[in-house]
């Protein structure tokens, strides 16, 4: 029976092999081709059989997904005793594996140590079935509230921001869209009824409800707040919500001049909250930003290549918060960057330059290589690597070097850790591409860079510092050498 | 072969033959006779011969109308030697002949239709040769009688079957398939449509034909050329159909025995036939025209072809549309006359609440908000056409209630949406499989996966039990609250969970007077649930197989379930056998629901058909074919006359049930719908479904546009505009929750319930 349930993955009919395969595992030995071919022929006619009726027991519990029990309840019917024990509700129980041309799924049957089970507390029981009533629509108006799916779709927020101009037709304006909700659009869509087709830009106003004021306050306070509790509830909400979309802008308003404020006043903390609702703001699902990129993506840049973020540079670890402002430029270029908006090619020429620039400071410098070694394999190769030997030449000034500051120092070995990671991937990839080019021995002694042979290059991972500096130096001669191969 | 079958074919116009027993006289007839043999079944001579052993009343009439084609065609030695096997007396045929007069034209025409070895002088030929064969061949009949009387009780698969014996090179196959595509493509645009309907159960018989003759290579080979050319809305049937490829699979395949045991109805105008038929006797199609002869059914009418879509409409059941006879019936679909309560008790109820007054003015405008007029609607059955049990004071009061109720119901139309109090099951897991709402929407009821059965209240009022029969001796029965002190307090809670069943809970549905609760599920019973003692009744055990719904009659007393084992049953709640089995659809019983006067139930199905059974006799008085998917949900309108139905083709269908016509289509949902709800004056259907939205349709506006001429009505053609967007009056999307049961309270606020699934 293990075995018919096994093959239910089979779109068509089963291999011959998979009869000999089940065969072995029963224990008969040589299975005749012609009975292979017999078996996996009645076999699969049964379990399309069994799948059918179960997709009956499917359709009976209003379910989508077919379930084990749904197969348990087919075979039941067949009066074929049911498989025990596939009762996990969520996964296939089944491993992989291949070896001497052959491929196999297989039950894993662990062995359990009974009294590791008993000693174990036992889980949380699961909730109970409850009942939970809400007004889906009051006279024919849904309510917007977090019982009901928003207003304003997702796939609508972004039509409406990637196409600004829509062609009104008369009636359509009843269909749910942002503007036949709110107040101030009545009279743009009574003109829209009286002339026809009219080429409107749909004007959304945003006022917010008491409670929605009320909410976008709690919000805010608690977000800045002192308290981390509240916080993350609150930003646990702003990136779960459904029904945020009238409140971006000010939310977006919010998240731009507090940037502007705190970068002057060297406040880290908020920096650092606020950034923490940009990342809230963009995981939710609801909420498409692509009209509000204009105040959040300046704010987002401050806090990567600020020259100052807080107080005290030498003792605060602002280079976290550079390095997560970094990770949300990436996460909007790669959601937001289109062929009009061009975001990611001007995020990055921004950074080039203020990275070329001599003068820059180390702080600067670090947001701005940690902004480009978000933005993917290909910024890194096209960018950072063809500087590599410059940037080891300026921080071996620096380290080497006597007169420089404290701050300025810091700021080297940062760059210079962040920097670390990618000569090793570097290596590995000439290593690969080149024609066998002399390489030193110092890079070949690194074996722990393989795991960082993945492309995510996004994670700063702290290098041991006694073998820093050597492999820096070596590396910035073998991306020289990479160079020259490539 | 061609000069005979013209004979037939008006017979067969005017009659729907029994042509499986006329197969096994042809049979008998010429078992040994090499020629006939290839053309008749094999295996239909020792049926033959065991059905006389068996001796039905159906069988015996079959026997009489052979005979009496026999008789007609000078076989006087045959008519002695088949009366003599049978064990007819002489005289049987002479008595009887008279009546079964109209079956013995029917059988023979049948006859030959089926075989036309048997016909003109083949029949003188092999008189004398066959006549010593057919005894032997008896003889050895009566050898298996007995072991084919033993495995009776199950369909006998093997005569069925025998059906498929080689009739022609399977080789050749494509090719008449082919030719019969490419006439069909030849012809004017009018007849195409309705000539095309021809080719879904013409591959289908042709590829069981060669599957059955073990042709596997040639099956496949045929099934992957022409499956592209079915209509989309078979294509679940021909997945099942795909897996079959060897002749064991075709035993105890239900979807294959459906399609033999009933014949596939077409209905075709007479020109279109006409056309087909000269084709198919001047290309010497024996093959196609034997299929059509003996798995069709060709409904025709007169007048003209239909249209395409016209066709698409109806089409899409298991076997075919229904045929015109079939909804011929009378059906009473009027409402049954109010009993007249309201007089004596509602004068002392108004006076106890003393503030709206004025009693005797109310009632004329009750009446007609009810919508019960005094006098018998014309359409309405019998008072007592079935018994149905009185009223005791506790219904009189309830009905009070409800017309108490009924005043301050809100009219809803276009301008006046109702709103929608949506009721989610949290944490159950995907589980939650049935949900129903009392009448006077004080209770919710859900039916889980887990087998159990969970009781809600959401009024305040919270469920309590009946207290023990020992502290049940200790109250004063005197006293003026007993029914309140017979409660016991301690059990109070808002929930109820009623366990018993051992497999998932598909159907629910709360009795009218709020004090029982039925529910169906997969371990085959129906169990009754008293809603005074949360205990459980009785167990009807019947269906053997999962009882997919089960609905409680508006009337009480009764109620009907249907589930895998493809029959509806009508029960009373004191027996514990059905009264009445409902058997006829082709496949599993999906949903049942009673007509408002109880005088008839609908059933929907996975054949994709609906019927409607007379509660009385049993007999099925509508079939209403068109749903494309399984049928999942029915709900009639509140003045009887409309059916609405929703399947999982994610269509709303109306139906007119005394024209047994499809008069809407309503098109919106993008998955399958499990919950539809008149309002209570119907002039709004809800509908809800897995595409968690539920949406509400102009159902008055549906049924006034409507045109039953005189000729719609009689041919059964539908004009269906495809006004959908206009009638659909609003959507409602739910978060992530199916919608599975819908309820309008009385004063017309739309309850629905669904599981929350994240």
């Amino acid at each position: 029976m293990a075995e018919e349930r096994r093959q239910k993955q089979c779109s068509v009919s089963l291999p011959t092999e998979s009869m000999k395969a089940m065969a072995e595992s029963v224990g008969v030995g040589q299975l005749q081709e012609e009975s292979c071919a017999a078996l996996s022929e009645e076999v699969s006619y049964r379990i399309k059989e069994i799948a059918q009726d179960a997709l009956k027991f499917m359709h009976h519990g209003k379910r989508r997904k077919l379930t084990t029990n749904d197969i348990d309840n087919a075979l039941r019917l067949k009066n074929v005793e049911p498989l025990y024990g596939f009762q996990s509700q969520e996964f296939i129980p089944f491993r992989f594996a291949s070896g001497g041309g052959r491929e196999l799924h297989f039950y894993e049957e662990k062995e359990v140590d009974l009294s590791d089970i008993i000693n174990t507390p036992l889980p949380r029981v699961p909730l109970d079935v409850s009942l939970k009533a809400h007004w889906l629509s009051i006279d024919g108006v849904q309510p917007s509230i977090p019982e009901n799916p928003p207003p304003a779709p997702k796939e609508q927020q972004k039509v409406e921001s990637t196409e600004p101009l829509k062609i009104v037709k008369p009636g359509q304006e009843d269909d749910g869209t942002i503007q036949g909700k709110t107040q101030g659009a009545t009279a743009a869509d009574g003109k829209g009824k009286e002339k026809g087709l009219i080429r409107l830009k749909p004007r959304s106003t945003h006022e917010l409800s008491v409670e929605q004021q009320l909410y976008y306050k709690e919000i805010t306070e608690a977000c800045v707040g002192s308290c981390e509790a509240k916080r993350a509830e609150a930003l646990q909400s702003i990136a779960t919500d459904p029904g945020l979309y009238q409140m971006l802008p000010r939310f977006s308003t919010f998240i731009s001049e507090g940037v502007r404020v705190n970068v002057v006043q060297n406040n880290l903390a908020l920096l650092i909250y606020l950034m923490r609702m940009v990342k809230a703001l963009m995981d939710n699902p609801t909420l498409y930003l692509e009209k509000y990129l204009h105040e959040l993506i300046p704010a987002v840049v401050t806090c990567i290549v600020s020259k100052q973020l807080c107080l005290r540079p030498d003792v605060d670890n602002h280079w976290a918060l550079r390095d997560f402002a970094a990770r949300l430029m990436a996460q909007s270029c790669k959601t937001f960057s289109t062929t009009t908006n061009n975001i990611q090619s001007r995020i990055t020429k921004t950074f080039t330059k203020s990275w070329l620039d001599e003068k820059t400071q180390w702080t600067t410098r670090y947001g701005c290589i940690a902004g480009l070694s978000e933005l993917g394999p290909d910024v890194i190769k096209t960018l950072i690597l063809p500087r590599l030997t410059i940037e080891g030449a300026r921080i071996k000034g620096v380290v080497e070097g006597q007169v420089v500051s404290n701050i300025d120092k810091i700021g080297a070995d940062h760059v210079q850790s962040l920097l670390l990671p990618r000569p090793t991937l570097t290596v590995s990839q000439s290593g690969f591409s080149g024609s066998g080019g002399p390489r030193t021995p110092s890079i070949i002694k690194v074996p722990s860079s393989l795991t960082l042979m993945t492309p995510r290059p996004g994670t700063p991972s702290q290098p041991s510092p006694p073998a820093t500096k050597y492999i820096v130096m070596a590396t910035s001669a073998g991306a020289a050498s990479t160079q020259q191969v490539l | 072969m061609a000069a005979v079958q013209g004979g037939p074919v008006d017979a067969v116009e005017e009659k729907d033959i029994k042509t499986e027993p006329s197969n096994d006289g042809c049979g008998s007839n010429s078992t040994n006779d090499g020629r006939a043999a290839s053309a008749s079944p094999g295996s239909g001579a020792p049926a033959a011969g065991a059905k006389p052993a068996a001796a039905a009343p159906e069988d015996q009439q079959t026997l009489l109308a052979v005979l009496q084609f026999l008789k007609k065609n000078k076989l006087t030695e045959s008519v002695d030697i088949l009366r003599r096997e049978a064990g007819l007396p002489e005289d049987s045929l002479d008595l009887k002949g008279a009546d079964s007069s109209a079956a013995g034209s029917g059988g023979a025409a049948g006859g030959a239709a089926a075989g036309g070895a048997v016909a003109g002088g083949d029949l003188g030929a092999a008189d004398a040769s066959s006549l010593l064969s057919r005894v032997t061949a008896s003889s050895s009949a009566v050898v298996q009688a007995p072991t084919k009387a033993a495995g009776e009780d199950q369909p006998d698969v093997n005569v069925v079957l025998s059906a498929y014996s080689q009739q022609g090179d399977p080789k050749l196959y494509p090719v008449y398939y082919n030719g019969l595509k490419r006439f069909i493509e030849s012809v004017l645009d009018c007849h195409r449509a309705e000539l095309s309907q021809v080719f879904y159960p013409l591959f289908v018989h042709m590829y069981l034909e060669l599957v059955y003759n073990n042709y596997e290579s040639e099956a496949k080979a045929f099934f992957e050329k022409f499956r592209g050319d079915q209509e989309c809305y078979y294509e679940d049937d021909l997945r099942i159909l795909s897996s079959l490829s060897k002749r064991e699979h075709m035993r105890g395949n239900e979807t294959l025995l459906d399609f033999r045991t009933s014949k596939f109805v077409l209905r075709i105008s007479r020109d279109s036939y006409q056309l087909l038929k000269r084709h198919l006797q001047e290309r010497q199609n024996n093959q196609i025209w034997n299929i059509i002869q003996e798995h069709l059914y060709i409904d025709i009418f007169d007048g003209m072809p239909r249209s395409k879509s016209q066709i698409d409409a109806m089409s899409g059941s298991l076997a075919g549309e229904a045929k015109r006879e079939a909804n011929k019936a009378k059906v009473y679909y009027g409402l049954l006359k109010e009993p007249e309560i309201e007089l004596p008790l509602d004068d002392e109820d108004e006076e106890a609440e003393n503030e709206e007054g004025k009693p005797k003015k109310k009632k004329p405008k009750k009446d007609s908000v009810g919508s019960k007029s005094k006098k018998q609607d014309p359409n309405a059955p019998q008072q007592t056409r079935i018994p149905l049990p009185e009223l005791k004071d506790s219904d009189k009061l309830d009905k009070i209630m409800y017309m108490k109720e009924a005043t301050k119901r809100i009219r809803l139309g276009p301008e006046n949406l109702p709103s929608i109090c949506f009721y989610s099951f949290l944490n159950a897991y995907q589980g939650l499989t049935a949900v129903d709402f009392t009448d006077d929407s004080s209770l919710i009821a859900g039916g889980f996966a887990d087998s159990t059965v969970r009781v809600w209240s959401v009024t305040p009022k919270k469920l309590r039990k009946v207290k023990s029969a020992a502290d049940l001796n200790l109250i004063d029965k005197e006293s003026d609250d007993v029914l309140e002190r017979i409660m016991d307090e301690k059990t109070a809670s808002e929930l109820k969970i009623l366990y018993g069943h051992s497999g998932p809970v598909y159907g629910i549905s709360f009795s009218p007077d709020r004090n029982y609760l039925l529910s169906s599920s997969e371990d085959g019973t129906v169990r009754l649930w008293s809603l005074q003692t949360f205990t459980c009744l009785v167990g009807y055990k019947g269906h053997n197989y999962p009882v997919w719904d089960t609905h409680f009659s508006p009337h009480g007393y009764y109620f009907v379930s249907g589930g895998h084992d493809r029959v509806a049953r009508l029960w009373a709640t004191d027996h514990y056998q059905p009264l009445r089995i409902f058997s006829g659809h082709l496949a599993d019983v999906t949903c049942t629901r009673f007509h408002p006067n109880s005088n008839y139930v609908a059933t929907g199905s996975s054949d994709r058909t609906i019927r409607l059974w007379d509660v009385l006799n049993g007999s099925c008085v509508r079939i209403f074919t068109g749903h494309k998917g399984p049928i999942h949900a029915l709900a009639f309108s509140p003045n009887g006359k409309f059916l609405a139905s929703g399947a999982t083709d994610s269509r709303v269908l109306l139906w007119d049930i005394g024209h047994g016509l499809m008069i809407g289509e309503l098109k919106g949902h993008t998955d399958s719908i499990y919950s539809l709800r008149f309002s209570r004056d119907g002039e709004i259907l809800a509908s809800g479904s897995m595409d968690n939205t539920v949406r509400l349709w102009n159902a008055t506006k549906a049924f006034d546009d409507l045109e039953t001429d005189d000729f719609t009505a009689a041919t059964g053609h539908v004009h269906l505009q495809d006004n959908s967007q206009e009638l659909l009056l609003g959507t409602y999307m739910s978060k992530s929750t199916p919608v599975i049961n819908l309820h309008f309270t009385r004063r017309n606020l739309l309850l629905a319930a669904g599981s929350y699934n994240p």
